[in-house]
């Protein structure tokens, strides 16, 4: 309710100066573009994988769909997972399990880049520290009540910047609540897997 | 086909406020409302409810609470009477009993058919209501069918409901009041809880809605805020009317007994999903009201009256168990009811011009509605934090009159 007051006093007084790297203007001409032609908000994300030995999986990443198009990159990304010696497997990356975790920590941490850049504070650094719990007997089948997910995540944040403490917080805050990762974690999803078709 | 200047679409305050100020201007008109003055109040709410505001804020142009309880709130039967009341003193020109089936643009002004007859007019008034139909979110479909639905339209107070468990989904004000009385009944209340607004009913001796009055907060307009569409949308706040002045924030309801959960995000094979969110919901809600109580204290120092108040202090933050529940079966939680306390609309059913959104939003500009001659009134943040509040009436009305009377004075020139 007063964070309308707060957040013109905060810009006022620091947009000029406030450099966090992301573009502010174009994400809020975005917001008002879409609101005209909602339609262009609807995107398709993509990975392709490839399965390599073991349970070491290579995971290729270049177009998606927006904005009404084909959207296509000059490169490709890759993310490969594995799994630890502790699992009898090669170590040959992360698992997939960690990957989920760094694409909160990406998530959470983007979304504090932006709403820092909006509200008019300088970010000086961001670290985020992430823990998810699993019970392994959920993934090995040993106890049909353990579900094979993380059972509790926990994220800690530390912050570096020129606001106050209730303002960082409320910058986190705000993030995970714009968060899509945060969403897909905290909320069920329909997934439909389809075989040889 | 009878003709008019005005037409005024409902005769609670909206309308009635309007009234008065055509009436100032001597602009014809009359007030078509499908049963008495102020139905929705007398019609549409639960037994218990009484209003957010203070006796003392219930302010009209040329109307004021003049009983002895001016720090109280209003029971329904009172609102009916204090509207009554105003409609009678200003003399209202209102047609009751007459329900609108139609309005359709006709030669730059309306043509409204009601079951008693059409009615042609230059100018056209949307005051019927932000609360005409109880939303529900599309997971209620899923609901088994041995489960009750109800929404708060429905809702007069817990006798209706079976014994048992019952789910409130929505934390706002309508939510936590069910859930508080329902609770209270015997029946165990779970409670999904996802965006709110926490306030307490009381800060440094004074009601928090006499503070957000005091400080200007209320006046604040539409054309000053820096996201108007988001302060739209803004969830009602977390408020009750008692005569004990109580604070009904999810601390309170959770020592009442009542279970937190996250908000209802799936709902399948008889299985309710709640999401993971909630502890940012309550962080952000608590942060939200602390800069509210900042914003309070520094208004305080800046005008010098620390004296005339308590000290300033802050309240516990909400607290959620260690690990809320994600998810419940819901026949095995023994729940046979479930209450939808996610919002309201507006019912623009019958409104046969091009001015809704594909949200079914009306489009306006501070109630001055996307259509030659057509205004709106009673909306979240219409004109002012304040529109939809009783006490926001008069103000709105006599900025949209004095719109309407330059259009016609425009259109004569």
């Amino acid at each position: 309710m007063t964070e309308t007051t707060a957040q013109t006093t905060a810009n006022t007084t620091a947009n000029t100066t406030v450099n966090n790297g992301v573009n502010v203007e174009a994400l809020i001409g975005a917001r008002e573009a879409l609101d005209a032609a909602p339609e262009a908000g609807q995107f398709k994300w993509r990975a392709t994988s490839e399965w390599v030995n073991g349970t070491h999986t290579r995971s290729t990443i270049t177009d998606f769909y927006g904005l009404g198009a084909e959207q296509h990159r000059n490169k490709t990304f890759t993310v490969e997972t594995d799994h630890p010696e502790a699992f009898a497997a090669e170590d040959n990356a992360a698992t997939p399990v960690e990957v989920v975790l760094s694409g909160l920590a990406g998530c959470l941490t983007a979304g504090v880049a932006a709403v820092a850049q909006h509200r008019g504070i300088q970010l000086r650094s961001v670290r985020a520290t992430l823990e998810g719990d699993m019970d392994i007997q959920g993934i090995l089948g040993v106890d049909e009540d353990v579900r094979n997910g993380f059972g509790n995540i926990r994220v800690n944040f530390q912050v570096d910047a020129d606001a106050s403490e209730d303002e960082i917080k409320a910058l986190v805050a705000q993030s995970q609540k714009r968060s899509a990762v945060f969403d897909i974690i905290t909320n069920p999803t329909n997934v439909f897997v389809i075989v040889n078709a | 086909m009878k003709y008019t200047t005005t037409v005024i679409i409902g005769a609670g305050q909206s309308g009635l406020a309007f009234s008065k100020h055509l009436s100032h201007r001597s602009i014809d008109h009359v007030l078509i409302e499908r049963g008495e003055v102020a139905n929705s109040w007398a019609k549409e709410r639960w037994d218990s409810l009484r209003l957010l505001t203070p006796n003392w804020q219930s302010r009209l142009p040329g109307h004021a609470y003049n009983g002895n309880d001016p720090d109280g709130y209003m029971n329904m039967a009172e609102v009916v009477r204090f509207l009554q009341g105003y409609a009678d003193s200003t003399g209202a020109p209102v047609q009751d009993n007459t329900k609108v089936i139609s309005v359709r643009p006709l030669d730059g002004g309306y043509v409204v058919t009601t079951d008693r007859g059409e009615w042609r007019c230059r100018c056209l008034v949307l005051a019927n209501g932000a609360c005409n139909i109880a939303t529900a979110p599309k997971v209620a479909q899923a609901l088994p069918g041995l489960i009750a639905s109800i929404t708060p339209m429905q809702y007069r107070n817990p006798d209706q409901l079976a014994v048992g468990g019952v789910m409130v989904v929505g934390a706002s004000a309508t939510g936590v009041q069910l859930a508080r009385e329902i609770q209270a009944s015997g029946r165990q209340v779970t409670l999904a809880v996802g965006e709110h607004v926490r306030l307490p009913r009381l800060y440094r001796g004074r009601d928090i809605k006499w503070w957000m009055d005091a400080i200007g907060m209320m006046d604040m307009r539409h054309d000053e805020v820096d996201d108007i569409r988001r302060a739209r949308r803004l969830p009602s706040l977390q408020l009750v009317g008692t005569p004990e002045h109580m604070t009904l924030d999810l601390n309170a309801l959770r020592g009442m007994g009542i279970e937190i959960v996250g908000r209802l995000s799936g709902l399948c094979d008889g299985k309710a999903q709640f999401s993971g969110a909630l502890g940012n919901q309550c962080a952000l809600a608590d942060l939200k009201m602390n800069r509210l109580l900042d914003s309070i204290d520094q208004w305080v120092t800046a005008n010098g009256v620390a004296a005339e108040f308590d000290a300033a202090h802050r309240f516990a933050p909400t607290a959620i168990s260690a690990e809320p529940r994600l998810n419940m079966t819901l026949a095995d939680a023994g729940i046979k009811t479930v209450l939808w306390a996610t919002g309201y609309r507006p019912d623009y059913s019958w409104l046969h011009v091009p001015v809704l959104d594909r949200k079914g939003r009306i489009r306006h500009d501070g109630g001055v509605v996307d259509a030659p001659g057509m205004y709106v009134m009673g909306l979240p943040f219409l004109r002012r934090r304040k529109s939809s509040f009783i006490d926001g009436a008069g103000d709105d009305a006599r900025d949209l009159v004095e719109h309407l009377n330059s259009g016609l004075h425009r259109a004569a020139a």
